[in-house]
């Protein structure tokens, strides 16, 4: 009898192999959580591969201020229904200063409340591992990341020096105050998430699926007034349009897509035959080629 | 609901049917570089219809900018994810790709093709189902494709695609694929594989990779991509003994003890009989526990979590076996490794090794030779180095258990971690297991210094630096530690000023207290070099007689004299901590140089002139002379 997995199976419990091998490894673990699908799946492993005990560890998530309410609602509710060891960090200095997308521009907010507020968390909390959703197949240069992820003191990532990771033996050896991210979604794809989402009917925002919503059209992107801190140009209205997210993040830097995909099957078969990929909606990444590179040398995810 | 909603769910629901059905090959391309591998797997992304359309406008930009193809779109840009390796122009990691077909999901990991990176081939093939070897038309074998053959062969894949690239640029010719083929085949017959299968194809053209190619006729298939939907690559696994390396303790409160972690090979039936093999505590599997609810059986890949009728002794590291088919348990194996790292391996040398889910102490007992990855020869060494490959006997602090490699990929695989760095810096397959009266035994009753110096891997020893203050002493010391212990050396500095803030914090400057002050020096320097370490003492100690005090302490060879001879002017100028000034006002008594003497060595073993040397050079030339007196 020769039998296989199917993909996956293979893909759950790699993830799950991953997340033990965390757990058992690390002192500290936490789990980031930015409410978006690729976190939903996340969770959900997470789930899976303690059970019958409970997650060993918190959820952090960044808060820029920017998120989408309905994101926010969405946190209160999972962390209500499966009784989540949630952390919410916000950079006080951030919102000191005011620091906003639309007044210092998307680069500078990305970099003060999301890549500096992450690691005043993992500062603050002295987090040794990280948990984060980021996927292989999402950008060239997170092709060659590893599952294990090894960060400095100032959580720098160095992609020339990367340990060599073989079979499924990490190496999760860090001295005090170095940390990993670990990957446990590193060999999904997009399809992938839609598929298991689908088959294990995860809870997800319900901003993935169309509705009429309030949208400005602004440099070939349909933004959503989420509320009224998005300054409307003269002749800007918002109008009602069908649309959903492909990906999620702070509410002026995420493009919607039009869209009539109400359930997950639609919402996968319009993915079937879709020419762009998720990150074309996020702003951060279509600066230049190599730009998500720097900022993971940064420290962003 | 809609119909057209009714009827995508319909569609979509077969389709996802379909889709679950499909299983996960992973494989990996060699070839040497400009073979044409990210070509060859950006074609098959680009033909499998993988790339979206913002990829694509970014490929087009990019081909355009940076690109090879005088314009045209360079599929090899899809894969050189670093920024760094773009502006190279070549590709220096291993990268992950996707794609899907209706058939099957795959994972191609990209692995460079240049001589200095076989550690991230091996990376790539230590996870593969499959490897793809590319071989220019133009050039047949080289050197380069035996090596990739060979890695492959030792990371344990079976299954080989040889692909016969650029074929447009030998006007497709026949003769040319028999001829490579034929040279193929005659070498790879040491290398146990399963099954070669030899496809010609113009990556960049396309042909033969999706579509059997029109300018090649007389091959007849298959082509890459329907080789690869249907190669069989499944595992008997009935045949397989059952293995679970434990990995996480499950207990979420008193009544649960659950042993969590991922079938490494076989199934496991609810009442089955297993044993921890090291200690040989067996019990029976109670319940087969996941999330989704109680399993009756589970097989190799999944990730449960057993529980047992009896309460036993398992923790994080064992391996839960079938008790008829049991794996070796040992506390020494013969393996193949890698050396991954700049640093060369140093048999006898202490690094942590993980081996399944245990993370122990280890050393490597005997290097018996290394394999010359281009001819396959043995050839004797004392050391590996980047990239080599040797054969090994390494010695854990206790026993595990294990399967040879050929047996079982995963509980046959380690790799070795760096003690301080962390680094990985080897992994390994196991060949067998050793037995204890062959071998000797890790630990030794008698723990001597010299025990304990040939496990820092060095020769204990003192380094004693003299001269007036402000020579450069200090400086100079510190230099040298800092270089030995990038050497991996173990050292420790005893400096003058810190020592009198501490153990002789009592003594003032007087003769016989500068005596009393080297006596203490001298003994601490004595049970430092006695617990192995490099000792580094840097004292002005201006009496003659005290230094050879400090010396008759030790064993002849173990102490060096460094003078650090820089003339009493000079160090006056520098007057780094303003004491001569002091001394010359008469606010310091007894300031060596000044009001009282400093006698100069006769026989030191090194002497520094600190007028003309720096003191980087100083340090270079001192660590250079320990090297050649064997201490280091
Ligand atoms: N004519 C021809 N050129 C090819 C073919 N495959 C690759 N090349 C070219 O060979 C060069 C090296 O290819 P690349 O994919 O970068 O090689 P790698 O170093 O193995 O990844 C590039 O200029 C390719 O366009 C082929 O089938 N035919």
């Amino acid at each position: 009898m020769t039998s296989h997995l199917t993909h996956l199976q293979q893909l759950e419990a790699e993830s799950i192999q991953i997340f033990r091998e965390v757990v058992s490894e690390f002192e500290r673990p936490v789990m980031m959580y930015s409410i978006g699908k690729d976190s939903a799946v996340l969770l959900h492993l997470a789930r899976k591969a303690f059970y019958p005990s409970p997650i060993p560890f918190p959820l952090l998530h960044v808060d820029t201020t920017w998120k989408f309410k309905e994101m926010i609602s969405f946190r209160e509710k999972m962390v209500e229904e499966y009784d989540l060891d949630l952390l919410v960090h916000i950079n006080p200095e951030g919102v000191a200063q005011g620091i906003g997308p639309f007044t210092h521009g998307s680069a500078l907010h990305t970099d003060i409340m999301k890549t500096e507020a992450l690691k005043q968390a993992l500062d603050k909390y002295k987090f040794d591992a990280a948990f984060g959703g980021a996927r292989r197949d999402e950008e060239a240069s997170r092709a060659k990341e590893r599952v294990f992820s090894f960060r400095s003191k100032n959580h720098r990532w160095d992609p020339k020096n990367q340990r060599p990771e073989l079979w499924s033996l990490y190496n999760g050896r860090v001295r005090t105050g170095e940390s990993i991210r670990a990957f446990p979604l590193s060999n999904w794809t997009e399809l992938d998430i839609w598929q298991y989402i689908y088959r294990e009917d995860i809870p997800i925002v319900p901003l993935y699926f169309a509705a009429e919503r309030p949208v400005v059209e602004r440099d070939g992107m349909l933004l959503m007034v989420d509320d009224d801190r998005l300054p409307l140009e003269a002749d800007e209205t918002p109008q009602m349009k069908s649309i959903r997210f492909r990906t999620l993040g702070c509410y002026p830097l995420t493009g919607a897509i039009e869209s009539t995909a109400t359930t997950l099957p639609e919402i996968i078969q319009e993915m079937l035959v879709t020419r762009t990929s998720e990150r074309q909606g996020r702003l951060i990444d279509k600066d230049q080629a190599g730009s998500m590179e720097k900022k993971k040398q940064e420290g962003y995810f | 609901m809609s119909t057209s909603t009714e009827t995508a769910k319909t569609e979509i629901d077969d389709y996802l049917k379909s889709q679950e059905q499909k299983d996960l090959l992973r494989f990996i391309t060699c070839g040497s570089v400009d073979d044409g591998k990210s070509t060859f797997i950006g074609r098959l992304l680009w033909d499998t219809k993988l790339l979206f359309e913002d990829q694509l406008a970014t490929l087009t930009a990019e081909s355009k900018r940076i690109g090879t193809q005088g314009g045209n779109i360079d599929y090899a840009l899809l894969l050189d994810g670093l920024q760094a390796e773009r502006e190279q122009g070549i590709t220096i990691d291993v990268a992950y790709r996707f794609f899907t077909t209706d058939k099957r999901k795959f994972i191609v990991a990209d692995t460079p093709g240049h001589e200095q990176y076989t550690r991230n081939m091996v990376t790539g093939a230590s996870t593969a189902d499959l490897a793809v070897i590319l071989v220019d038309a133009r050039k047949g074998m080289l050197t380069q494709t035996m090596r990739h053959s060979y890695l492959v062969s030792l990371l344990g894949i079976k299954k080989i695609v040889l692909a016969i690239n650029k074929m447009d640029l030998v006007d497709y010719d026949e003769a040319i694929y028999t001829k490579i083929k034929a040279d193929y085949e005659a070498f790879a017959r040491q290398l146990n594989f399963e099954t070669i299968q030899t496809i010609a194809v113009s990556a960049l053209n396309g042909d033969n990779m999706i579509a059997l190619s029109p300018a090649m006729p007389w091959y007849q298939g298959p082509t890459i991509l329907e080789y690869l939907e249907t190669v069989d690559f499944g595992r008997d696994v009935s045949k397989e003994p059952f293995r679970l390396p434990v990995q996480w303790v499950n207990r979420p409160n008193l009544d649960f003890r659950g042993f969590s972690g991922t079938i490494a090979s076989g199934t496991v039936l609810v009442g089955d009989a297993v044993v921890e093999p090291v200690s040989g505590q067996a019990s029976t599997v109670s319940r087969i526990v996941t999330f989704d609810g109680d399993l009756e059986t589970a097989q190799v890949g999944q990730a449960v979590t057993l529980t047992l009728t009896d309460e036993i002794d398992i923790s994080r590291g064992d391996v839960l076996c079938q008790t008829t088919d049991r794996p070796a348990t040992a506390d020494q194996f013969s393996a193949r490794v890698v050396w991954m790292h700049d640093t060369p391996m140093l048999p006898g040398r202490n690094y942590l090794i993980k081996i399944g889910t245990s993370l122990i102490s280890s050393k490597i007992s005997d290097l018996k030779y290394k394999v010359n990855v281009n001819t396959l020869e043995h050839m004797a060494t004392k050391t590996l180095e980047l990239n080599e490959i040797g054969i090994c006997n390494i010695t854990l602090d206790k026993a595990v258990s294990f399967d040879p490699y050929v047996d079982n990929r995963q509980t046959g695989s380690f790799i070795l971690i760096d003690r301080y760095t962390n680094a990985t810096v080897a992994a390994g397959t196991i060949d067998f297991a050793l037995r204890r009266a062959d071998n000797i035994h890790w630990q030794s009753v008698d723990i001597h210094k010299a025990a304990r110096s040939s496990q820092k891997d060095q020769k204990a020893s003192v380094l004693w630096f003299t001269g007036l203050s402000g020579s450069g002493k200090s400086t100079i010391a510190n230099l040298v530690e800092k270089k030995l212990h990038t050497l991996n050396k173990h050292t420790y500095l005893l400096d003058g000023d810190n020592v009198r803030h501490g153990l002789n914090k009592d003594l003032g400057f007087t003769d016989a207290d500068r005596v009393e002050n080297i006596r203490r020096v001298g003994e601490t320097s004595r049970l430092l070099v006695d617990a192995g370490l490099i000792t580094l003492v840097s004292f002005i100690s201006p009496f003659r007689s005290e230094r050879q005090m400090a010396r008759s302490l030790l064993e002849d060879g173990e102490f060096l004299e460094v003078f650090v001879d820089t003339p009493l002017e000079i160090c006056e100028e520098r007057d780094i901590k303003g004491l001569y000034k002091k001394a010359r006002a008469g606010e310091i008594k007894n300031f060596t140089g000044i009001d009282s003497a400093y006698e100069r060595p006769e026989n030191a073993e090194l002497v520094i002139d600190g007028a003309k040397m720096s003191a980087e050079d100083a340090a270079a030339f001192i660590v250079d002379s320990l090297q050649k007196r064997g201490l280091i």
